[in-house]
């Protein structure tokens, strides 16, 4: 049989449909398709995929299973090294992990990993809910702060072996970023939905509304006879422009828009909590965030929405996949251009006109690229007198996010970085004995994946330091 | 879910309700804010907290029926409960070293005015508040202010109750008249609060403001509560659900406050109405 060279092609909405509704995108391999791509697995003796992968699932062990058509072997598999694989199959950056090392990638396209971990992880979803084996309780309490990627991570990890966790959230709903953040048509709710289900009926509880630094603090938790305490309350932070016009009405942080268009649902027909819809929408940012927030505005009925990034198509740090998706829907790309200012309506003979201070454009300046930076992505330098406007109703500020600062200001003594990240060491360890951190908490905005690496290590961390203590 | 401990009715459009939230009034210290949903799939709200009770795990709320949550939340008795109630949030409001304080309240933002009110009177400063109403039926929590005030002035807007005139009228008195106040702590409408910093200006007097503006989560998450603040010739942006609520009044850019509290006002008074009629049709039927 012939080595398909090309990856099989994730089927997709048509772009001409899904701009306009709030499914989910990627529609998911069929058994054929994915039978089909398992056989382009070499198997691989040295197997560089696993390297790829911060959680190392046994990437070539689960294809395998595939292969033979033991689907229920294949997420058995998975479910060792990553508790939410539905969620990984989805929003992992594939194509700069696992896939980066394929074998196959080096004459052809790499296997399509990610595409097989979803396809064996919506089929374990689609079965009758069980419960899932954990080892007989140990009697050690540790608490998680945060449950996004990070904290549920950690919190399966642990309630396997036999402890008993309890994950607190400030928000009313569990799921941190993965319900406020990634937007439905990316990742459904039900798919986060149903994994803290399988973490619930594997013991871990989830109290939800509970802000840790404000309604109980770290060392609340011990004083209840918490023996470790992981954080994992992530980036919650949004960064802003600095530049004028950025309180003006209609200006938003990713964050705020895609909070009340995902977790305050806004995008349904009669949203209780409002949002601004239709018109022109600029989002400023070239991540996943920014992409997620221009397709998020195109589905509440925008007319026009652009992305304006200060370096070029080759710097754009999002997903190549999304980058795609973008483009596909229509959504344009102002490239080398930077924001320097936001222009609002001030009617100076009626200062009582209700369209006062409500956005109508951004002024930008183009960029040209110069040195590289540090990181060696080529520096944008500003041209001069290139300055022109862009019409726009509603401005969505995509740059990044720096860590919480409420747990560090209420809890003494724990050390942070001048970016605000706390420190710790590799096995997720702050400063303070007990005390684990990881995640966008540690690093600042960065992946899914990464977070959940971080948990992972925590947990084997907490459990080596309490196993120790008993013997 | 959080029951309602307690339900009573301060005037017409204000309502007062315990909640049962241990963990809440724990914590909770005078000037810091809670959020709370009335119902699965509802809308978060920020109240400010008007008293607790530790002993037995209530927390105080009064809010003005504005809006659909309010009118949603007001519908709710004693003995029902609602969906989700966090805190504390913001930061208590400061009251170390000072012996003489001005407490300065507007319409409902009395409710909030008041437990700061007890807690100076508590720590033994000397303390004079102006609470200011549109008319006579809007009256609140006058008792529990003469309780905890060494001076008690009242005004309403029409002059149905009391003394006719705002809140500005006897304080522009008594600061000409020498008065001097180690702090002015000011809650209510913005444009109240604006003008109260402006009469104090020419005499010196630090002001706090107690802001309430738009917001989503409460702990700096989304910055849709962010101010401007005019700081030594800097503007500097700060996030009053983690910064705040209280502020420097000389410091807060009330225009731009008043103007990003419009955002949403059609869409919210669309809501409210939406939800009235569903009342009442709900009545009907």
């Amino acid at each position: 049989m012939a080595m398909n060279p090309k990856k099989n092609p994730m089927p997709t909405q048509p772009p001409e449909v899904r701009a306009h509704n709030f499914e989910e995108v990627a529609t998911g391999y069929t058994e054929e398709i994915a039978l089909a791509e398992a056989q382009r697995c070499l198997n691989c003796k040295n197997t560089p995929c696993i390297s790829g992968c911060p959680v190392n699932i046994n990437i070539p062990g689960f294809i395998g299973k595939i292969k033979e058509s033991d689907f229920a072997g294949a997420v058995q598999i998975i479910l060792q090294s990553s508790a939410l694989p539905a969620v990984c199959g989805r929003v992992c950056p594939q194509e700069t992990q696992c896939e980066a090392k394929c074998t196959m990638g080096v004459k052809f396209e790499p296997v399509a990993i990610g595409r097989l971990e979803r396809f064996v992880a919506d089929w374990y979803l689609a079965q009758p809910a069980r419960t899932s084996s954990t080892d007989t309780p140990n009697g050690h309490k540790v608490a998680i702060v945060g449950s996004g990627p990070a904290g549920l991570t950690c919190a399966g990890d642990l309630a396997r072996k036999g402890y008993d966790v309890t994950v607190y959230e400030a928000l009313h709903k569990a799921g941190g970023v993965l319900v406020y953040g990634i937007p439905e048509f990316r990742l459904p709710k039900h798919i986060v939905a149903q994994g803290i289900e399988s973490l619930r009926r594997s013991g871990v509880q989830f109290e939800t509304n509970v802000i840790i630094g404000k309604t109980l603090t770290i060392d609340d938790l011990f004083e209840m006879g918490f023996e470790a305490v992981f954080i994992g309350s992530g980036a919650g932070l949004p960064k802003f422009l600095n530049i004028p016009g950025e309180s003006l009405k209609g200006v938003y942080s990713a964050n705020e828009f895609l909070t009340r268009a995902n977790l305050m649902q806004a995008y349904r027909e009669h949203p209780v909590t409002p949002i601004m819809k239709g018109g022109k929408v600029a989002v400023v940012g070239g991540g996943n965030v920014a992409m997620d927030a221009a397709r998020t505005a195109l589905r509440l009925g925008a007319d026009e929405v652009n992305i304006i990034y200060r370096r070029s198509m080759e710097e754009l740090p999002a997903r190549k996949e999304e980058v795609e998706h973008v483009i596909e829907e229509g959504i344009h790309f102002h490239l080398l251009s930077s924001p320097v200012e936001i222009l609002g309506y001030n009617d100076e003979n009626d200062a009582r006109n209700p369209k006062n201070g409500f956005v109508t454009g951004v002024r930008c300046q183009k960029m040209e690229l110069g040195e590289p930076d540090a990181k060696g992505r080529r520096r944008p330098v500003p041209i001069p007198g290139s300055e022109y406007t862009l019409e726009t109703d509603t401005v969505i500020i995509a740059v990044g996010t720096s860590p919480n600062p409420l747990i560090k200001n209420t809890t003494a003594g724990l050390e942070v970085n001048p970016r605000g990240g706390i420190i710790v060491d590799e096995a997720g360890l702050t400063n303070r004995d007990g005390v684990y951190a990881g995640g966008d908490a540690v690093t600042g905005s960065a992946t899914v994946i990464t977070a959940m690496g971080a948990g992972k290590r925590a947990a084997k961390a907490i459990d080596e330091k309490l196993m120790h203590s008993e013997s | 879910m959080y029951q309602i401990l307690s339900k009573k009715s301060l005037n017409p459009t204000v309502t007062q309700m315990e909640i049962e939230a241990p963990l809440v009034a724990g914590k909770a210290k005078p000037g810091q804010f809670i959020i709370l949903r009335v119902d699965m799939d509802g809308e978060r709200i920020p109240l400010t907290i008007a008293g607790t009770d530790p002993a037995r795990g209530a927390v105080k709320i009064i809010f003005q029926i504005v809006g659909a949550t309010t009118e949603k939340l007001n519908r709710k008795e004693a003995g029902e409960a609602i969906e989700d109630f966090a805190g504390p949030l913001g930061v208590a409001t400061e009251t170390q070293g000072i012996e003489k304080v001005c407490i300065i309240g507007g319409g409902v933002g009395c409710a909030i005015a008041m437990p700061i009110a007890e807690e100076f009177h508590r720590l033994g400063a000397e303390v004079t508040s102006i609470i200011g109403f549109r008319n006579k039926d809007l009256v609140i929590l006058e008792e529990e202010f003469k309780a905890c005030s060494d001076r008690l002035i009242v005004m309403t807007d029409d002059g149905s109750y009391a003394r006719a005139g705002n809140v500005t009228v006897p304080l522009g008195e008594l600061l000409e008249a020498g008065e001097e106040f180690d702090r002015i702590i000011t809650i209510g409408p913005l444009i109240m609060m604006k003008f109260v910093t402006l009469t104090a200006k020419p005499y010196g007097v630090p002001v706090t403001v107690s802001m309430n503006p738009i917001m989503i989560d409460g702990t700096g998450m989304c910055g849709g509560c962010r101010l401007t603040l005019n700081r030594d010739g800097q503007k500097v942006t700060k996030f009053a659900c983690v910064d705040g609520p209280d502020f420097d009044g000389y410091e807060i850019d009330f225009d731009e406050a008043m103007s990003r509290s419009r955002m949403y006002f059609d869409f919210e008074r669309a809501a409210h109405k939406e939800t009235c009629n569903l009342f009442a049709a709900q009545k009907e039927g």
